[in-house]
């Protein structure tokens, strides 16, 4: 229980760093949007056995953090909560593939350990990009850019409404939690048998609620076409922004900067 | 089980992607012209239910572990597959952009599996099929199950599919299938029983709601022709463009052939079919880049090995102290610029 | 402006799962009046209230607002005469931000962005709102939802409010604050509560529901005084009717309101 309720507290602070003041934040979210997809479009088309060719990429999401002034350690930490799945499937990789891949000096390391190493830097870049996203842009103005980027309304708008009561219902749903664990010993009291009428309520609730709030929309005249706000406009900082980034993310899908960088260094030191 | 951006390459995303794109836009279209506008606020609240449901666990008889609930077929239960196909899509969304679970460019996959086949493939062909005019009693639970547990593992066999035709995973695909398969009937089985628990509930305190979608919505069955064209469509173009762009050495189809021909020699469990489904990908030249890396016959692995390796990614001394560094610079830009931004 | 009336003829309202809520309620409000629906929990006044806007359908009966009955084709016109603040400011709170959603309904009447815009900032203002416009609605307080769900209806300036218990959640400020509001509108007002002393300062007119039927309907100081009936109904007398519990003087307030109002009277 106390993992719910640091999972949506999580998610809360999330919508919060969203309302920060910076130069990143006030982006036109179509600019934010596009960039990360094209930074995640390019990191994974990297072959397998890519690793250093995928480390400049660091470079935005630590640009943004910093310009964003985002908490990289709060990130970070939620980074290592979505890795175990891709662990789970990359770890399999050193099994199944064993043949030497790279030597360094005495160690042979297999194709193996070179993709699973491949594959824990890209998620750490794709998920890392998406965090990032939210955390400068917020869900209603990726929300907002979806649909001026073409996503269509009826979509968009029950994804918004979804969001608004995200925060209505889990609020809900802990409470009924706590209830249940107040007033059931150990497992007892956790089974279906107990799980269906409580779920069940509270979907009837939902339900009865989901009716009020489409009468408060009619009874403020609602006919079927939302009307949104729209503060936004994609000026020179989003062209630059977009643009820029998209550059230095196809520079660094053709020259690999780590190999150079490195080949430098060693260079430098014979 | 959510399909993550890591495993996939960008021409499999990508077709994954325009495929649930095509998807949504017709659903969006249906769920308008339905004129019931009363449905865009239940839709979104019910997506909220979803999340806030998920986060109650029930423990499961007899295994210790707790379980909670999936709730895609639960929502095409109470909503229609349409208006519930774009329900589970937005929680995905959710899903992807807060908890991070799979990515953006997974998105289309998880769309895909968790949503389409539970909405469109369980529900009419299983669910609504056996169960109509015969609420109730254990025939119902049974039918719920059945549809639960076809949706779960189509959705695995997606996962799979989609893993195995990126190729960043070496994981072969029967080993694969018997991994996830198992553990997505049991879930399968799990979701069923809770859902036709709360579906009963439901119906016992308000037939109507249960009811409605039955009777207002005849079932017209998914465009299936449309979609697989759009598939192919979106497959060949983003595979097309990507793979052209992705293949930096331009030697993945002799590669692909090398292997194909070497086949003997393949070690992993399956090589058989895996080679097949890959000198497949060789041909179409769709993901060329993503081969499977077996060693071509006769060469001893070490020179030719560390060669193709070097070309291919760079993974050689120079290039980790590099990647190092780089890394250490991306994050020393990152840390200057904090700095001069509390500062200034 | 006679024809913002409201009225109910033998309204009768059976849920579907069969509880009676309502069994034949009727009476008229004409114009200009603050009438206040009390009664105990279950009593039937959110029901009743939710047929004033044509949420709920009588089963039998009729709701009149103004000259025409209730019925599918008048719906769209009475609610956009009668506005409803909800139970549950939740419900009515849907937008992304405060802004967003005062604004929601002047949108919908077409108005010009301008007006939109000013017809929001007033509103908000009249609620004591006007520093929470770029909030999202989750991350307000209860008391602040409240008062935004006033403003979503004020921002269509109805002529017909009607409020499910306004004050609750509200700290004495902002219940005031409400209070003085409710006071200024000029058009019609009914609304139910359980705050007594509120429906004492603000209403002439005190309708009693008990089990789904008018028990009483008059005025409040008449009702009030009535000992016998409101324990009937499980209700009782507000505090400031009610002798000081140290002293055991009844407090100068009513008297005062007692003299405003006669003075009103001869006027
Ligand atoms: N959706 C519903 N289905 C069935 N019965 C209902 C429903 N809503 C209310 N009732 C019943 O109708 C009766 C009147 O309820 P109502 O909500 O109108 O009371 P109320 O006077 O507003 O009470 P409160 O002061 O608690 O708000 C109650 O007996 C209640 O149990
Ligand atoms: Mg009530």
């Amino acid at each position: 229980m106390a993992k719910i309720e640091t999972t949506f507290l999580d998610f809360t602070y999330l919508d919060l760093l969203a309302e920060g003041e910076t130069a990143v934040h006030r982006l036109d979210p179509r600019a934010k949007v596009l960039a990360t997809a094209v930074f995640i479009v390019v990191v994974v088309s990297f072959g397998r056995y890519a690793v250093a060719p995928l480390v400049p990429f660091f470079l935005f999401p630590a640009v943004v953090v910093a310009r964003g002034n985002l908490p990289a350690g709060f990130l970070a930490r939620k980074l290592l909560f979505v890795l175990p799945f891709v662990l789970l499937v990359g770890i399999l990789n050193p099994l199944f593939d064993r043949e030497t891949a790279l030597t360094l000096g005495p160690l042979a390391i297999s194709g193996g350990w070179v993709s699973f190493f491949s594959i824990v830097l890209r998620s750490i870049l794709t998920v890392g990009s998406a965090l990032v996203l939210i955390a400068t842009t917020g869900f209603t103005g990726i929300c907002l850019a979806l649909e001026r980027l073409g996503v269509p309304q009826p979509f968009v708008v029950q994804l918004l409404f979804l969001y608004r009561y995200i925060f209505v219902l889990t609020e809900e749903a802990v409470r009924t939690v706590r209830a249940r664990e107040l007033r059931s010993c150990g497992r007892r009291g956790k089974g279906v048998g107990a799980f269906a009428p409580l779920v069940g309520t509270l979907l009837l609730r939902t339900w009865d609620r989901a009716e009020r709030i489409h009468l408060a929309m009619l009874c403020r005249g609602f006919r079927g076409e939302f009307h949104v706000r729209r503060a936004y406009r994609f000026g020179t900082a989003e062209t630059l922004f977009t643009l820029g980034w998209v550059g230095v993310f196809i520079l660094f899908r053709l020259v690999n900067v780590s190999a150079i960088l490195g080949g430098w260094i060693t260079e430098m030191l014979q | 089980m959510h399909m993550a951006d890591a495993l996939l390459s960008p021409a499999v995303g990508g077709a994954m992607w325009g495929a649930a794109a095509g998807a949504i836009a017709y659903c969006s279209r249906k769920v308008r012209s339905d004129l019931d506008n009363r449905r865009v606020p239940l839709m979104g609240v019910l997506g909220a239910f979803v999340f806030a449901a998920q986060m109650i666990n029930f423990s499961i008889p007899g295994t210790g572990s707790s379980g909670h609930l999936g709730g895609g077929l639960l929502l095409t239960i109470l909503l229609g597959p349409h208006a519930a196909f774009l329900v589970i899509a937005s929680v995905l969304v959710v899903q992807a952009l807060f908890f991070a679970d799979g990515g953006l460019l997974a998105l289309g996959c998880n769309i895909f599996n968790l949503g389409f086949f539970p909405a469109f493939v369980a529900y009419p062909l299983i669910y609504r099929r056996l169960v109509v005019g015969r609420s109730g009693g254990g025939r119902e639970v049974a039918v719920t199950i059945a549809a639960a547990v076809a949706g779960l593992l189509l959705g695995a066999l997606g996962v799979v599919l989609e893993t195995v035709g990126s190729g960043v995973s070496a994981l072969p695909l029967s080993t694969f299938v018997l991994m996830m398969l198992p553990i997505h009937l049991a879930i399968g089985v799990v979701e069923g029983v809770v859902t036709a628990a709360v579906v009963s509930f439901v119906r016992k305190a308000r037939p109507e709601i249960v009811e409605s979608v039955r009777e207002t919505r005849p079932l017209a069955p998914f465009p299936m022709r449309p979609v697989l064209a759009l598939f192919f469509v979106a497959a060949l173009l983003v595979g097309g463009l990507l793979s052209r762009f992705a293949s930096g050495n331009p030697d993945g189809l002799e590669w692909s052939i090398a292997r194909v021909t070497g086949k003997g020699e393949l070690t992993a469990p399956t090589g058989g079919l895996h080679g097949a489904v890959s000198s497949l990908q060789g041909k179409l030249a769709l993901f060329p880049d993503y081969r499977f890396k077996q060693p071509p016959a006769g060469p001893k692995p070490g020179d030719a090995r560390s060669g193709e390796a070097e070309r291919g990614s760079g993974t050689s001394v120079a290039g980790m102290v590099g990647g190092v560094l780089t890394l250490l610079t991306a994050l020393l830009i990152g840390f200057v610029l904090k700095r001069r931004n509390t500062s200034g | 402006m006679s024809h913002h009336i409201v009225e109910v003829k033998e309204l009768r309202h059976t849920y579907p799962d069969g509880t009676a809520a309502l069994n034949g309620v009727s009476f008229r409000i004409r114009h200009g009046e603050a009438v206040a629906v009390i009664g105990a929990n279950g009593a039937g006044k959110s029901t009743l209230l939710l047929h004033l806007n044509g949420y709920l359908a009588p089963t039998s009966g009729e709701v009149r607002i103004g000259d025409f009955p209730l019925t599918r084709e008048t719906l769209p016109e009475v609610r956009r005469t009668v506005g409803m603040v909800f139970q549950d400011p939740d419900d009515q709170l849907f937008m992304p931000t405060v802004f967003d959603d005062v604004a929601f309904g002047p949108l919908n009447l077409g108005l010009p962005p301008e007006e939109v815009e000013s017809r929001v900032l007033d509103s908000l203002a009249r609620v004591g709102a006007e520093h929470l416009t770029e909030k999202p609605p989750y991350r307000l307080s209860g008391g602040e939802k409240k008062r935004v769900a006033i403003a979503t209806v004020l921002a269509m300036s109805p002529d017909i409010l009607v409020m499910d218990e306004p004050t609750t959640g509200l700290d004495p400020f902002a219940r005031r604050r409400l209070i003085g509001l409710l006071k200024e509108f000029r058009h019609t007002r009914i609304f139910t509560s359980h705050d007594l002393d509120m429906v004492l300062e603000l209403c002439e007119r005190v309708i009693v529901l008990r089990e789904g039927v008018v028990v009483a309907d008059g005025p409040a100081r008449e009702i009030f005084r009535n000992e016998e009936l409101l324990a009937a109904c499980r209700l009782e007398k507000p505090l400031s009717m009610q002798g000081c519990p140290v002293c055991g003087n009844v407090t100068r307030q009513p008297e005062d309101i007692i003299r405003n109002r006669k003075g009103a009277v001869d006027e």
